[in-house]
């Protein structure tokens, strides 16, 4: 009876210390500008189904894809096994569903028991990719500290997990002969093999105890891991999926198009337009051209954020990062991120309105980085759920150049050629066609 | 004196005719003297198949493709605002453009700002050209049998998915074709793009042109293909870099083409 109670409440707080983590993250990201992204639902159905869910990007790197299927169905499937470990914390039973549910009951437990050994297997190929062959794209400098421990964590975590199922799983095989005194056996596929040759001999108090120890281990690494995510990059187990349905189903090429400017550029060009009419009402809050912080990006970039788990695919095709340029677009990814969780933090803390006079762009994205961008989209299409770092670096661009007119000076004098000849070189716009006449 | 037949827009109208096609030159294929060579191979083949087309001339004008990567919308939209004006005035219907930079923006920007047109990029038009039979290769050419990459210029492949148009074109060649490691949606900026032309790079430890042209280098190639003016500068500056120029020629595929059709 007591462990029932305290299973309960340790249900109680861990799934609810969990929604309010994710309502802050909600809120945050709501702090970023509207999108319409509502259109095209089956489309975007599509390609949820066919990218987060059917992992299609992640192929382009077969090794890694695999390994990362094994975890994720492994993950996935193992989730069934918890309805019942929460069935029998609740009603104090063991294996609820194993007598209604017969042969599936053992087919289910030792599919479970395969992927976790899949599971297993990948996750010490992980951790050695990072930490023994030193991957480059899984050891650069914007991963140094905390992004680093975070990563082995996550894995370790994974480890002790599969640990307590078999342990778990192990123990109760051996007890049920040892308890019947007869040769029985659950027939879990890995378990019935592995329980007697480790747990073989030891007496049924202990057994007990290690049962309960896989058990309870099993269902506090689920809870510890639930409520660790909102505090890691891994949230894009969950992420992944509103993520890739909101994708940009545009063209890559397609930047968006500012619809302030618009207005003006068309009051500009209209020959009707008064010169001297009085400014239109202003509508809605002014806002400032282009990004100079998070606040300055849509809700998409912000959920962007929240959803790299940092695996440095745009970066090591990004050519500026490639050639030892400052740019890097994880970077761009993890610095929104750390921004806008101090941004609500602040918020949160000290009301709507106030100002740390820090920012993005200065304080966590430098210019330089800026700056390096060739926008050719090697990032946008190398991210397995469609994460889009070239959008937040031309909105950063776009305001150091419309309301800082901050750029290389070499780019000031192209704007200009082009305001007055019509093309970025300084050539006259009566020579355009003198092509069509030479040798 | 040039043979070329280059009809503009203006004369068109004034003499009520209505081409089929604008063939948009864009800055670079208009002032570039490397680029203009691209044009020339382009309206050669445009000419050669009897195609009604004209071009705007001096009242074309730059796309603003470069302000927008350069962040400037302003400069963009003023530029996309003039364009459109004269296009809508003629009413033009398609374009054909030889940059994949114009391409794109007239493409996928004008349309909000109220240019509504079929653009498409010359690899397209020459591949339905030959298609259906209005442009016939003799037997590949000087090119027959030689080993040619193709770079795929970011704002053509990935940013608009056309990989196939000029790689059939180099099949038609009966060369062969070569990819690199790096490849369509993988494939290496050439370092270009994003108005990144226009400055110097950031500091780093190469540029991106060289570690592209190492990519083109290890497939060994006799011609290094590609289907942007930008990325033609940036191959053949990388080329030059490995004092390779002669004997790794960079070519844009209309080039390709009009020599293999002896044009």
């Amino acid at each position: 009876m007591v462990s029932i109670v305290i299973f309960a409440l340790l249900l109680t707080a861990g799934t609810g210390f969990f929604v309010f983590n994710a309502m802050k993250i909600r809120s945050n990201i709501l702090l970023g500008r509207d999108l319409d992204r509502s259109d095209r639902s089956s489309e975007r159905w599509k390609t949820m189904i066919l990218v987060a869910l059917g992992q299609k990007k992640m192929f382009s790197r077969p090794l890694p894809a695999l390994l990362h299927l094994l975890i994720y169905v492994a993950f996935v499937i193992t989730q069934i096994e918890l309805i019942e470990i929460v069935a029998d914390g609740l009603t104090g039973g063991h294996r609820t569903f194993r007598e209604s549910l017969g042969g599936f009951y053992t087919f289910m437990i030792s599919f479970i028991e395969i992927l976790s050994l899949g599971a297993l297997i990948a996750t010490f190929i992980f951790l050695s990719r990072r930490n023994l062959l030193k991957l480059p794209r899984l050891n650069m400098a914007e991963l140094k500290g905390w992004p680093m421990k975070d990563a082995n964590l996550i894995l370790i975590m994974e480890i002790v997990l599969v640990t307590c199922i078999f342990t778990m799983n192990g123990a109760d095989e051996v007890l049920l002969s040892a308890e019947t005194g007869e040769p029985l056996s659950y027939g879990f596929l890995i378990s019935s093999i592995l329980g007697p040759s480790m747990f073989g001999g030891i007496d049924a108090h202990t057994l007990h105890l290690l049962e309960q120890i896989g058990w309870w281990g099993h269902i506090l690494m689920v809870f510890a891991f639930l409520n660790y995510l909102p505090y890691s990059k891994h949230l894009h187990i969950l992420l992944a999926f509103p993520n890739t349905y909101y994708s940009n189903l545009n063209q890559k090429g397609k930047f968006s198009n500012m619809e302030s400017v618009t207005a003006e550029v068309t009051l500009m060009l209209d020959p009707n337009a008064d010169p001297y009419a009085a400014p239109a009402e202003p509508t809605g809050e002014p806002q400032r051209f282009g990004a100079k912080d998070v606040t300055d990006l849509t809700w998409k970039n912000l959920l962007d954020a929240y959803s790299c788990t940092e695996c440095g695919r745009c970066t090591s095709s990004c050519p500026a990062n490639i050639t030892g340029k400052k740019l890097s677009p994880r970077k761009i990814m993890m610095d929104t991120r750390d921004r806008l969780v101090e941004v609500g933090d602040n918020i949160r803390k000290n009301g709507k309105d106030y100002q740390d006079g820090k920012s993005l762009l200065g304080d966590y994205i430098s210019e330089e980085e800026v700056w390096a961008c060739t926008s050719c989209n090697a990032c946008v299409q190398e991210c397995p759920v469609n994460i889009d770092p070239l959008s937040i670096i031309v909105d950063l661009r776009r305001y150091l150049v419309m309301e800082e007119s901050k750029m290389p000076t070499e780019l000031t004098g192209m704007l200009t050629n082009i305001e007055n000849n019509g093309a970025p070189w300084q050539f006259s716009p009566n020579d355009r066609l003198n092509w069509a006449n030479e040798d | 004196m040039s043979t070329l037949k280059v009809p503009t827009m203006a004369e068109m109208f004034a003499s009520g005719e209505t081409p089929d096609i604008l063939f948009w030159v864009g800055c670079s294929g208009s002032f570039d003297d490397r680029a203009k060579k691209i044009t020339k191979a382009v309206v050669k083949i445009l000419n050669h198949c009897n195609v009604k087309f004209a071009v705007l001339g001096t009242e074309e004008n730059c796309t603003g493709d470069p302000a927008k990567r350069a962040g400037n919308e302003f400069t963009f939209q003023m530029q996309a605002m003039m364009n459109i004006q004269v296009l809508n005035g003629y009413e033009v219907k398609k374009i054909v453009t030889a940059c994949p930079h114009c391409f794109n923006t007239l493409k996928n920007e004008y349309p909000e700002l109220g240019g509504n047109y079929e653009v498409i990029h010359h690899t397209q038009l020459i591949q339905d050209l030959i298609n259906t039979g209005k442009l016939a290769l003799k037997g590949g050419g000087t090119f027959k049998g030689k080993k040619i990459t193709f770079h795929d210029p970011c704002y053509l492949g990935r940013a608009n998915d056309v990989y196939d148009a000029p790689r059939e074109l180099i099949e038609k060649l009966d060369a062969e074709l070569i990819e690199m490691k790096r490849c369509k949606t993988n494939g290496l900026c050439c370092g270009a793009g994003g108005a990144q032309m226009f400055k110097e790079a950031e500091k780093g430890n190469k540029e991106v042109n060289i570690e592209r042209t190492e990519d083109a280098l290890q497939t060994q190639p006799e011609v290094i293909a590609t289907g942007c003016p930008f990325c033609n500068t940036m191959m053949t500056d990388g080329v030059k870099h490995f004092e390779k120029e002669n004997e790794i020629k960079v070519l844009d595929v209309a080039e390709l083409i009009a020599n293999a059709a002896e044009l």
